[in-house]
């Protein structure tokens, strides 16, 4: 296998990924640095406990759980929002919302219960 | 996917036609649904009418303490219970060590129904909590076949489930152990799984971890459910049936699901450090891998050919690396499985569900779980395959009526077709023959319920040639405990007999049925296998006031204490080691007549069951081991009889006090002779 050859075809791979992102519906995108976010804390949090130490681990637990669940939820939203997926037609975007919500209400109220 | 949307078909006869069916059939499922219920409830009631309305067996009885206490001092306290009436002198910490799901639901039901002013008692709504809850159960069973494969085999799956005997063995009236509530737990968290599988809608992905969490609350079988599901979505995507659906199905159960099982305090952080749970969180990462590649996929493939080549080869790559991990996984499912009997039934289940699965392409997603739900309450019969294949035709028709509501004109033409496949004489005797079946079926669940499994095991029924013989002994002996002893004394008896005693005497006891302390086990042992003295004074550390023996010798009760006692000399030699087992054994065998050693025949255990037994024959035969005792004439020196019940199956010993013991020195050297071999063949002390 070329070196070259490949390398350009990662390029062009990488271009083509970029081109189809940037056809990405602003919303989705919103909901996609929403999960970044998320992922992004839950990551900062892992590094902590490997630093520190997970003592309160009820704390740890919860808070990473907590991005890990958000992200989980809101990657559910943008599947069902997503215009492309034909299989999530009968779910109208304002009912995947407020599911989102639902789901949230609920994973918050454990976690709260679980903070200790 | 599933709901049938016949009502848009086209022609308008056609359609008033169907929808008046639907209505009608709506109905009838309706109704029948409440018979199932019906049935499911009062097949379950042969143990109140046969016997009466009495908790059975010995964890109940525990579960029954709990939910008194519950109802007596509420809800934080009993999250807050140390007992120190059971585990004498440790103790146990009840709050954090039990599934509250059973006593909270009986607790539950108990102040609402009392908050409408039915004054039932807690005993009545614990016996009633299991018929109760298979009703449940069954109805959950339609929702789960209904949501597979259509309302008929919902229907036919749920009155199988209603009857079938093995759930019926674990929910009787009476039999309030947490079964009694799991097996609805299970098959409900099935069926939102699978709704939320085939909607793809966070509610019901939401509900689903609800009911997962209500399964944790009530049964340590949860594990099933967190190995089964994960299971399957990685069947799904080996196969490659991946969809979003299945994505939003599973990532939010397990986070949600985690999260929950982790606020049930005897879970705690059980639910992401120990290795049943594992395979949830690996199946969580390997489904965001494979969500990522689907979604680039579905991003790249309207792009050129050699992109997506390129990255075919990264997804080589990752399966390279995510191969070690699959076999990690199934194993690790198999031991958890390999646990149950389940398996065995899940294969016939599979076997059996094949030919479905060729036929339905996007319902199959559902099909292996719920064949795993019903593997999991054994209710796949080899009886249920052959009522399903009745209940095929009418399935067919279903099927085909979803697959061709563009075009229902030629419905008729297939159904005809279909028709003249079989001739009419051979389908009718087939049926006929099928129904006779079932009927059998039925029959034989009702004979199994009404005597199988109906015995609340505390109360005895014996048919002899003089008619029905009732034997009342336990209750007989725990009322006379409450009633003739001191509320804080303490009784030792073999740990089966330990929930009985707490519950029905109220009185502390050294072990329970909770065996969660080998070391205070083997001592309660190795008092049983010790001679007199000796045991009266591991007993008298104890501050045991009370021994409580069972004793099936004169009426043949064989799961008496002799009959258990080889495991009280291997318990209690596991930590004491001067109690060695050969020296209960002649010849390794296990006997208690005149051949027996002189270890076993000076044993309290051995004592405490015959003493006096000689009296009642004048020979001393035992009914249970058909042979004549060893040892018939003999004093005790450390304990005195205090009661005996009217068959003789539990007799309860008091310790003699210290200051009778040394009063008591000179006597026992006199017995001493007098209990010797040969003093026994001469004279008879008790006459």
């Amino acid at each position: 296998m070329g070196k070259s050859s490949s390398s350009k075809d990662a390029q062009a791979l990488f271009h083509s990924l970029r081109s189809a992102y940037a056809a990405t519906p602003v919303n989705l995108k919103i909901i996609d640095l929403y999960v970044g976010f998320a992922v992004f804390t839950a990551l900062i949090q892992v590094v902590y406990m490997a630093i520190v130490g997970s003592f309160p681990f009820n704390s740890f637990l919860s808070g990473v759980l907590s991005c890990v669940g958000t992200a989980v939820l809101a990657v559910c939203l943008r599947i069902q929002v997503n215009k492309e997926n034909k299989e999530f037609k009968d779910i109208a975007p304002e009912r995947a919302f407020a599911d989102f919500v639902l789901c949230n209400l609920v994973l918050h109220l454990v976690i709260m219960n679980f903070l200790g | 996917m599933a709901a049938p949307e016949t009502s848009t078909a086209a022609v308008p006869t056609l359609m008033t036609n169907n929808s008046l069916r639907n209505a009608f059939g709506g109905v009838l499922s309706f109704f029948i649904l409440l018979l199932i219920g019906v049935l499911a409830f009062s097949i379950r009631l042969f143990s109140v009418i046969k016997y009466e309305s009495v908790i059975h067996e010995f964890d109940p009885y525990f579960n029954y303490r709990v939910t008194q206490f519950l109802t007596k001092k509420g809800i934080y306290d009993f999250w807050n219970w140390f007992d120190d009436r059971t585990w004498y002198p440790l103790g146990r910490v009840i709050g954090g060590t039990v599934y509250p799901g059973l006593t909270l639901t009986a607790g539950t039901i108990w102040w609402f129904l009392n908050s409408l002013n039915i004054p039932l008692s807690v005993e009545t709504v614990c016996v009633f909590t299991a018929p109760i809850f298979s009703a449940f159960a069954s109805w959950a069973t339609y929702l789960l076949t209904k949501e597979v494969k259509g309302a008929g085999a919902g229907l036919t799956a749920a009155a199988l489930l209603a009857m079938v005997p093995s759930y019926i063995s674990r929910s009787v009236a009476g039999s309030y152990d947490n079964e009694a509530v799991a097996i609805f737990a299970l098959i409900f968290t099935f069926y939102l799984y699978i709704k939320t599988l085939n909607t793809g809608s966070l509610f019901y992905a939401t509900l689903n971890s609800i009911a997962y969490f209500y399964m944790v609350c009530s049964w340590g079988g949860y594990t099933f459910i967190i190995n089964l599901i994960p299971m399957h979505v990685l069947l799904c995507i080996v196969t490659g049936r991946y969809s979003s659906r299945l994505y939003i199905a599973y990532a939010p159960l397990v986070v949600l699901g985690t999260l929950l099982a982790a606020l049930v305090p005897v879970v705690g952080f059980n639910a992401v450090m120990t290795s049943e749970h594992f395979a949830s969180f690996l199946v969580f990462i390997v489904i965001h891998v494979v969500a990522f590649v689907y979604y680039i996929k579905g991003i790249l493939s309207p792009k050129m050919f050699k992109v997506a080549v390129t990255l075919v080869v990264s997804v080589g790559l990752c399966k390279l690396i995510c191969g070690p991990l699959y076999s990690d996984i199934s194993a690790c499912i198999t031991s958890g499985i390999a646990l149950s009997q389940a398996f065995d039934v899940f294969t016939r289940s599979i076997k059996y569900q094949l030919p479905g699965v060729s036929s339905t392409n996007e319902l199959d997603a559902g099909e292996t779980s719920s064949a795993t739900a019903e593997a999991q309450n054994d209710a796949v019969k080899t009886e249920k395959t052959e009522e399903t294949s009745k209940d095929r035709p009418s399935r067919k028709s279903k099927k085909k009526e979803k697959e061709q509501v563009e075009k229902p004109s030629t419905k008729a033409k297939a159904e005809k077709k279909r028709l003249l496949a079989l001739p009419l004489e051979a389908s009718v005797i087939a049926l006929l023959l099928l129904i006779m079946l079932g009927a059998f079926y039925v029959v034989h669940c009702v004979w199994a319920a009404a005597e199988a499994y109906s015995a609340p095991s505390i109360v005895l029924t014996s048919h002899s040639h003089d008619g029905l013989h009732v034997f009342d002994d336990f209750r007989e002996a725990y009322g006379w405990l409450r009633h003739n002893t001191d509320v804080d004394d303490k009784v030792a008896s073999w740990w089966d007999y330990g929930y009985q005693t707490t519950a029905m005497a109220n009185r502390t006891v050294i072990v329970d049925n909770n065996t969660w302390n080998n070391t205070h086990i083997a001592t309660v042992g190795t008092a049983m296998s010790s001679p007199e003295k000796a045991a009266w004074e591991i007993f008298h550390s104890l501050d045991v006031k009370y021994v409580l023996v069972v004793f099936g010798g004169l009426v043949g009760y064989p799961s008496d204490d002799i009959n258990k006692f080889l495991w009280m000399v291997r318990i209690g030699g596991g930590v004491f080691p001067h109690i060695k087992e050969p020296d209960y054994l002649r010849d390794g065998q296990y006997r208690i007549d005149s051949q027996a050693t002189s270890t076993m025949l000076n044993c309290l255990m051995y004592k405490l069951s015959y003493y006096r037994f000689v009296e009642t024959d004048g020979k001393g035969f035992d009914r249970v081991r058909r042979t004549e005792i060893g040892k018939k004439y003999f004093k005790l020196t450390h304990f005195e009889e205090v009661f005996t019940t009217h068959h003789w199956m539990v007799r309860i010993y008091k310790l003699k006090l210290p200051k009778n013991r040394i009063r008591g020195k000179t006597k026992k050297s006199k017995s001493k002779t007098s209990s010797k071999r040969s003093g026994i063949t001469k004279k008879n002390p008790w006459h």
